[in-house]
């Protein structure tokens, strides 16, 4: 059997739908206008801290901040 | 311990009954889905204990369809950080799916479209209202409720025409000097979105 439905070029390439639609929406933002690119940039900002383990433990983590620096 | 247990079984018998006899009210369209032979084995097991719910005794029965086409369209239009439109009541929506320009009129078949990047028009009586979406889904129902998702979904007059110039300039050079098959498809998706974006500013 031949393989099912075409696929998208951004699947084919090795995409996820999610990357892909998080790209374009990247996208549209950086071609607003002024001050709803602000704030669109402030909306999506992003903080998180991620650790991988071993052997029970977590290991150093990872900061991953869009915040500025409180100090 | 076990003293109590008779009591505490029938207390929770009781618990469930006074909840199966609320969630009974439901199950009008359920009798075809009760296995009646796992009920009475149950009942032999545990005469006290109501049968255990399934999942589709808790779950509202697919909303029926009406029997004529109703007038409007309900739309209901949602982004991650906000709701648009909810349960707006409209004549027609005409969606960018992957497919084409779709045009939505109350009584569309059931269908559910992937969008591309474009415009979406929302058309009530002679008032159009036109957004641009980045990406998304449309889930149309057969009782007329359009259900319309995206992760970005801006009004034209908040595209800036410079950039998306400047952005299609990028990503056609982009295109041209790729390498990896991951770098011609980001930039693919570039070219594709800053295009949708001129031709929805200019169209």
């Amino acid at each position: 059997m031949a393989s099912s439905a075409a696929v998208p070029f951004w699947r084919a390439a090795g995409m996820t739908y999610i990357t892909y639609s998080n790209i374009c929406a990247n996208l549209v933002r950086k071609c607003l206008k002024e001050p709803y690119k602000a704030e669109s940039m402030n909306r999506e900002k992003v903080h998180f801290s991620l650790s991988k383990w071993a052997d029970g433990k977590p290991q150093k983590p990872v900061l991953r901040s869009d915040a500025p620096e409180v100090f | 311990m076990l003293r109590q247990a008779s009591r505490l079984i029938s207390r929770s018998a009781t618990a469930a009954s006074s909840k199966s006899v609320t969630a009974r009210a439901f199950s009008t369209e359920l009798p075809s889905t009760i296995d009646s032979t796992f009920v009475e084995s149950w009942k032999k097991v545990a005469p006290n204990m109501d049968p255990p719910q399934t999942p589709s005794s808790f779950m509202k029965p697919r909303p029926s369809t009406a029997s004529s086409i109703p007038t409007k369209l309900t739309v209901n239009f949602v982004l991650p950080y906000a709701s648009e439109l909810s349960g707006k009541e409209v004549d027609m929506v005409i969606i960018p799916a992957t497919t084409g320009q779709m045009g939505v009129l109350p009584g569309h078949v059931p269908t559910i479209a992937e969008l591309k990047p474009g415009i979406m028009s929302v058309h009530e009586g002679t008032d159009i209202k036109k957004y641009f979406v980045s990406s998304g889904f449309a889930f149309l129902h057969a009782n007329s409720v359009a259900d319309i998702i995206a992760v970005e979904a801006v009004p034209l007059e908040n595209i800036d025409a410079s950039q998306v110039q400047k952005g299609l300039a990028e990503f056609t050079q982009k295109l041209a000097s790729a390498s990896t098959d991951l770098e011609k498809a980001e930039a693919q998706i570039g070219v594709e979105v800053h295009s949708a974006m001129n031709a929805a500013l200019s169209g």
